[in-house]
């Protein structure tokens, strides 16, 4: 069970959390979705990344604080790199 | 009732005053407190105790620990059986009842066996190889293979025991209480850390406990072990689990253990069976020792053959010889610890074959001091005695060790202990994905490299260090370290010491011991115990291209099953390089997963199950709706009054009567469970328009109004009615199962895309009670307890929401409704529930007030037409798709799901709508999920054009009703589509949705 | 409102006084019900002094702007949620009065006041074996040396969302959303079997 560290209460377990999806997907500007085709907002819709290796994910601690924020998680060894608020910039991390 | 021929008269941990009955495949037998069922069986002089997995040779006990392959036991009858359980590991307690498995009719004389003389048919996948053909053949098969190869059978009934589960934390975990984990324990605990230690036997000591006469500081070693649990007793900060096994090494340091509290004790004993822990650790140390190979020499499955740890171990700790008369065959200096622990337990040995070719060690020395014939440079090659060892040939080995040479000698004797070195114990470390690493020095695997964030240490003999004294010190260091690290600062003491080992020449690495003939031929050369794989097998998966450690496994099976090859995976890897020539690194090793040792499902589920299983949320006045008969329906974790059947009634009467008194005079139910989302702030309206796919900023303080949510994918998921209090407060209310999903949508959104926008939401689901009440004398009924408002429709319109006060008590209510009848939503606090139920019960009385449930509820909104989000919806619908074309606010430039409207596929006029529908015969009720065609053919496959969401009995258009979507349904109007089910056809009528009308019309 | 009679608590129904009085005496862990305590769900920005103030003018208490902690003044105590969430507890029946006050005194502010004292009840247990209750069903290590009074949590108990607000050495309130207070009890109920467990009703 992984153990997150929520910004605001700290380490908890996983099960106090739940995962939204990828992080860093910025919703299009009313201008960007007029102009966007169908195939661009699909690409925003639905497509995701999958790496093997360090993931941006959108976490939520549902049953503590129901705060959102960020976590860089390596998807092979579930070690989680960082935990930083909502609104900061996906951080520099060399890929492990 | 025979004696215990095998018993010594003194020596090791079991306490002869004390006798204990136990039963072994029907047969009463004593042994002694503190036995294993192994060690007592042995005593016994019981070496039959199974028969092997796929050819049903006879087995005997093999380990004296968790390794075990072959003496797998099912113990306890009836609701209590449990199988698959090792031997070596159960206690022995009076009126212990255990029996073999995989044998039919008996272990003595089992049918199976055939299996073994028909070996050459039955190679490693001979499943796939055999029973794939014909195409359907192996379901025919299938249930004869796997009665014949199986494990022990479960109980089928529910498990009577009760199990406990629990969450533990701690600065240092220790893992495995020998020598490197006490002093671990101590170390750690000294310095002030919290600490649990773990050990999954009785008692701690380790390898201690097999030990005879080593000493600690000076000390009896288990003197040393007894001075040791006092002193970690005395600490408030250290917890000591005996009997518990860490069996699985989670993500962030967290172990799952399973305690055993009353297996020892039987069936009689109070309080739970075993408790799960999940321990989370700061820093997790492994000393968890090591598991001996066996060697894999011909015919070393007889029963009887043994790991020379083993016997040593039953010797020195259980006071108990394996056999009368013993050889020893081994490739390196541990076996002759045996070899002069028997000699000093007055057990013989008749020889010690070492494959090595000239060995001098200190121990080898002390061996031939004591007598004991070493015959060198030489290999058993057969093993004699069907169900018992009774003989054994020894050969030469050639210069090259790959064959046998010269003359042949028979040693009698009654038991073959082996030693093919030592394996540490990587299991925990390989389950957090670590690699293991091969020591060319140990011929064995080692811990590599740990995992970032599972902040662990392997120590002694789980990490290839074997001397007692370094594995004190090692243990010593890694606890004060931890402690250390985490900032605990007191005396950790110092390591204790012991004398050194006598030193020992290396181990000769001979993975497969030749006999005279070629592996694979005369006798068998097992690798695998338990998956019945032999050397030959190997080197079939090799002949056939099976080459990577897990094609070898998958086509073996080797390494699986209970024991998960802790005995064999590293002879197989070894055996498997050899045939391609390269290193066993080379190789590769597999991944040990959880669990280290199989764990009963009871554990798991601890004490939730039944109605705990998953938690039952009630209303306020749930009793009210259970004492009054109700049927209850699970909406979620809500169990809600489902119909309230009155004697003699059937479900369907039921309904009828409270959809047919709602709709004529005034019903009522109890809507609690309505999620409620409370929103207040500056952007409360923006942010609703930017949720909802209608317009909000106009909505007057007092006014009520429907809305859906839309994904951003344009569909549909949730629906509900939203009130505004004041300008900058509103009341938002949805679905019954989608209350947390939108509230965590709604925070989604503004947390993370709009955290400028000044809103705050909060909920109150259950700060309000609700009761619907529905039908033309709903205002007459209320009319009777309400007071401080006017309730005409001129003051209290459609669509508006009142303060106000019901049967004395603070209400809200709200004009809302999800029957199309006059309707009014009463409000109240949780406390006051019941008080206020049964006010407007009293007050309805005169109108016959009905109270309803869920299967009235949507048997009424489904005769006008009302969608139920989940029901009518399944994610694939937009608003448009639903026939609320009239929703979608054309003026608002944004709002979540509006851009996906626009996309061709969402915006093409033929989509599949929602429409009514209307059977030819108005007494044939549809099933829901009924597909519908357009044209009929005589079998299936026919094109299908949509399917039936909502169907009913509307006991007030008096004939069956539905909903469906249908492609381009909305333009179909009055066409007439079939749905064929239950080899039968019926036809139906595309109609509007508003079944009071369209559906009385249909019958006129 | 009505006669008070008529106001029934979540988990009454179970007969606290009756079982209270069959309790153990040398039990090692007491479990009861805090009836009807008034909760007041207050929303603003803590790092808006005049935030702060307003809260501690109604309450005379200092809000607990720490997370995971309490504060308390007199029969008010406040429970800290989330960063911009909180809760001001005070004996039962006061919720309509405070929430009135605190309105009052966030006048021009973007804060929110939510009476939610309905929606849940307050479980307490304590005792010296308390702590090893909880154990059974909450992944929170509430050792003294990581927990303690003045500090409380939302998580899971079992399988229920509680908030836990120790309030001495051996003593918790936890509060539950009153659906799942049955289910809470009972679960305690199951526990309790392996502990010398009396039931408290005051």
């Amino acid at each position: 069970m992984l153990l997150i560290s929520c910004p605001y209460c700290g380490p908890r377990d996983e099960h106090e959390f739940s995962y939204g999806h990828e992080a860093h997907i910025a919703r299009p500007t009313l201008e960007q979705q007029q102009t966007m085709s169908d195939a661009e907002w699909a690409d925003y819709l639905f497509m995701r990344k999958n790496p093997k290796g360090v993931h941006f994910e959108r976490w939520v601690h549902s049953r503590g604080c129901r705060q959102w924020f960020n976590v860089a998680r390596h998807t092979v060894t579930h070690e989680i790199i960082k935990v930083y608020p909502m609104g900061e910039p996906a951080p520099n991390l060399e890929q492990k | 009732m025979s004696a215990q021929k095998n018993r010594l008269a003194t020596g090791g941990r079991i306490d002869r005053s004390r006798p204990v009955r136990f039963t072994f495949d029907g047969k009463a037998y004593y042994g002694y407190q503190g036995d294993s069922l192994a060690s007592a069986l042995l005593a016994n002089g019981v070496t039959l105790v199974g028969r092997s997995f796929k050819y049903h040779r006879p087995r005997g006990i093999v380990s004296a620990g968790a390794e075990e392959p072959n003496a797998l036991i099912e113990v306890g009858t009836g609701n209590r059986r449990e199988p698959n359980t090792r031997a070596p590991q159960i206690e022995l307690y009076d009126g212990l009842t255990t029996a073999s498995q995989n044998r039919w009719p008996s272990l003595d004389f089992d049918l199976g066996a055939v299996n073994s003389c028909l070996s050459r048919f039955f190679p490693s996948g001979f499943y796939y190889k055999t029973f794939k053909w014909p195409k359907d053949g192996w379901l025919f098969y299938e249930k004869f293979i796997r009665r014949m190869a199986g494990l022990g059978t479960g109980s089928t009934e529910a498990d009577p025991d009760r199990y406990d589960k629990v969450y533990g934390h701690c600065d240092v975990m220790v893992v495995g209480g020998g020598p490197a984990g006490i002093a671990a324990a101590l170390a750690a605990g000294r310095a002030g850390a919290r600490v649990v230690l773990v050990d999954e036997q009785s008692e701690l000591g380790g390898s201690l406990l097999s030990e005879r006469d080593r000493s600690i500081d000076g000390k009896p070693a288990m003197d040393w072990v007894a001075a040791a649990e006092a002193e970690l007793a005395a600490m408030p900060e250290v917890k000591v689990l005996t009997r518990t096994t860490a069996f699985a090494y989670l993500d962030a340091n967290m172990l799952s253990c399973v305690e055993r509290i009353t297996d020892h004790i039987g069936p009689n004993a109070s309080g739970p069976r075993q408790r799960l822990w999940r321990i989370r650790a700061r820093e997790v140390i492994l000393a968890t020792g090591s598991i001996e190979r066996p060697l894999v020499y011909s015919d070393n499955d007889r029963p009887g053959c043994m790991l020379a740890s083993a016997g040593r171990t039953y010797v020195n700790r259980y006071g108990t010889a394996p056999g009368q008369r013993v050889v020893i065959l081994t490739n390196n200096d541990t076996a002759y610890q045996t070899a002069l622990d028997f000699a000093a337990a007055g057990v013989s040995v008749a020889a010690v074959v070492d494959l090595r070719a000239n060995p001098q060690g200190a121990l080898v020395q002390a061996t031939r001091d004591k007598g004991i014939e070493v015959i060198a440079n030489s290999a058993i090659t057969h093993v004699k005695g069907a169900k018992q060892v009774k003989e054994v040939d020894v050969m030469s080995l050639s210069a090259d060790g790959k064959s046998v040479t010269g003359g042949v000698r028979h040693i009698y004797c009654d038991t073959v202990l082996s030693s093919g070195g030592w394996q540490p114990t990587v299991h925990l470390h390989s389950q957090t994905r670590a690699k293991v690493v091969w020591n060319e020095e140990l011929h064995a695997f080692v811990p590599g490299p740990v995992m970032p964030g599972q902040n662990n240490v392997s120590v002694g003999a789980a990490k290839g260090v074997f001397g007692l004294a370094d594995c004190l010190a090692e243990g010593h260091e890694a606890g004060a370290e931890a402690a250390r690290r985490f900032g605990f600062t007191n005396a950790a003491g110092s390591a204790a010491g012991a004398e050194a080992e006598p030193a020992a020449e290396p181990l000769r690495p001979m993975w497969i011991v030749p006999s005279d003939k070629p592996v694979g031929q005369g006798g068998k050369h097992f690798v695998d115990y338990q998956n019945d794989v032999t050397a030959a097998d190997v080197m079939l998966a090799h002949r056939e291209g099976y080459l990577s450690v897990e094609h070898l496994k998958r086509y073996t099976t080797m390494g699986m099953a209970t024991d998960q090859g802790k005995t064999s995976n590293v002879n197989a890897l070894a055996i498997m390089a050899g045939l391609r020539g390269m290193n066993i690194p080379e190789v590769g090793t597999t991944t040990f997963r959880p669990p280290y040792t199989p764990v009963t499902f009871g554990v798991f589920a601890g004490p939730d199950k039944g109605d705990f299983l998953d938690p039952i949320r009630k209303t306020p006045i749930h009793q009210w709706h259970a004492d009054h008969g109700a049927a209850f329906e699970c909406v979620g974790q809500w169990h809600r009054a489902w119909y309230y059947p009155k004697a003699g009634e059937s479900m369907h009467d039921a309904v009828n009567r409270e959809v047919k008194a709602t709709r004529d005079s005034v019903g009522i139910v109890d809507a609690s469970t309505l999620g409620k989302i409370d929103i207040q702030g500056p952007d409360a309206a923006w942010f609703l328009n930017m949720v909802y796919t209608n317009a909000w900023t106009k909505l007057e303080p007092g006014k009520c109004r429907y809305g859906f949510m839309c994904g951003e994918d344009g569909m549909v998921f949730d629906d509900g009615v939203t009130s505004r209090i004041a300008e900058n407060h509103f009341h938002m209310t949805t679905t019954t199962g989608g209350a947390a999903r939108v509230l965590s949508w709604l925070e989604e959104w503004h947390q993370c895309e709009w955290p400028d926008r000044k809103v705050y939401f909060t909920s109150v689901t259950e700060q309000w009670a609700v009761f619907a009440l529905n039908g033309p004398n709903s205002r007459k009924v209320l009319e009777k307890v309400v007071s401080g408002i006017d309730l005409s429709e001129e003051a209290f319109p459609f669509m508006s929401w009142r303060d106000c006060e019901v049967a004395g008590v603070k209400a809200r209510i709200f004009r809302i409704s999800f029957t199309g009848a006059l309707s009014f939503e009463v409000n109240v606090p949780p406390s006051y529930a019941l008080h206020v139920w049964r006010a407007l019960m009293s007050a309805g009385e005169e109108f016959n007030i009905t109270p309803y449930g869920t299967e009235a509820l949507h048997v009424l909104r489904a005769e006008k037409g009302f969608v139920i989000v989940g029901q009518e919806t399944d994610g694939t619908m937009t608003p448009q798709d639903l026939g609320f074309e009239w929703i979608i606010g054309k003026a608002k430039p944004d709002f979540i799901g509006r851009r996906s409207h626009l996309r061709s596929d969402t915006a093409r006029p033929d989509r599949k709508h929602l429409v009514g529908l209307l059977t030819e015969n108005p007494q044939e009720v549809l099933p829901e999920g009924a597909q519908i065609v357009e044209h009929v053919k005589d079998k299936p496959p026919m094109t299908m054009i949509g399917h039936v969401t909502s169907s009913y009995w509307s006991p007030n258009a008096n004939r069956s009703i539905a909903m469906a979507v249908i492609k381009n349904g909305r333009n179909r109007m009055g066409q007439t589509v079939y749905l064929p089910y239950d080899g039968k056809v019926v036809a139906a009528r595309i109609a509007k949705t508003d079944f009071l009308q369209d559906g009385a019309a249909a019958n006129a | 409102m009505p006669e008070a009679y008529n106001r029934r608590s979540a988990l009454q129904h179970f007969g606290l006084k009756a079982a209270a009085a069959q309790s153990p005496a040398d039990a090692r862990v007491f479990i009861g019900e805090a009836a009807h305590r008034a909760i007041v769900n207050v929303r603003g920005n803590p790092g808006d002094p005049a935030f702060l103030q307003a809260v501690k003018a109604v309450t005379g208490a200092d809000l607990p702007v720490k997370p995971n902690t309490t504060s308390q003044a007199g029969e008010f105590r406040l429970l800290w949620l989330g960063p911009t969430e909180y809760w001001v507890t005070a004996p039962a029946g006061s919720e309509e009065k405070l929430a009135a006050e605190l309105r009052q005194a966030f006048t021009g502010q973007h804060a929110a006041v939510i009476d939610v004292s309905e929606s849940r009840t307050i479980i307490t247990l304590s005792g010296p074996d308390a702590r090893e209750v909880l154990a059974r069903g909450c992944s929170l290590d509430l050792h003294p040396r990581v927990f303690g009074p003045g500090q409380c949590a939302q998580t899971g108990l079992a399988k229920a969302n509680v908030l836990i607000d120790q309030r001495d050495a051996t003593s918790y309130d936890i509060y539950v959303l009153k659906s799942f207070s049955d289910y809470l009890w009972q679960w305690f109920g199951l526990v309790h079997r392996d502990f010398t467990a009396a039931i408290r009703a005051d």
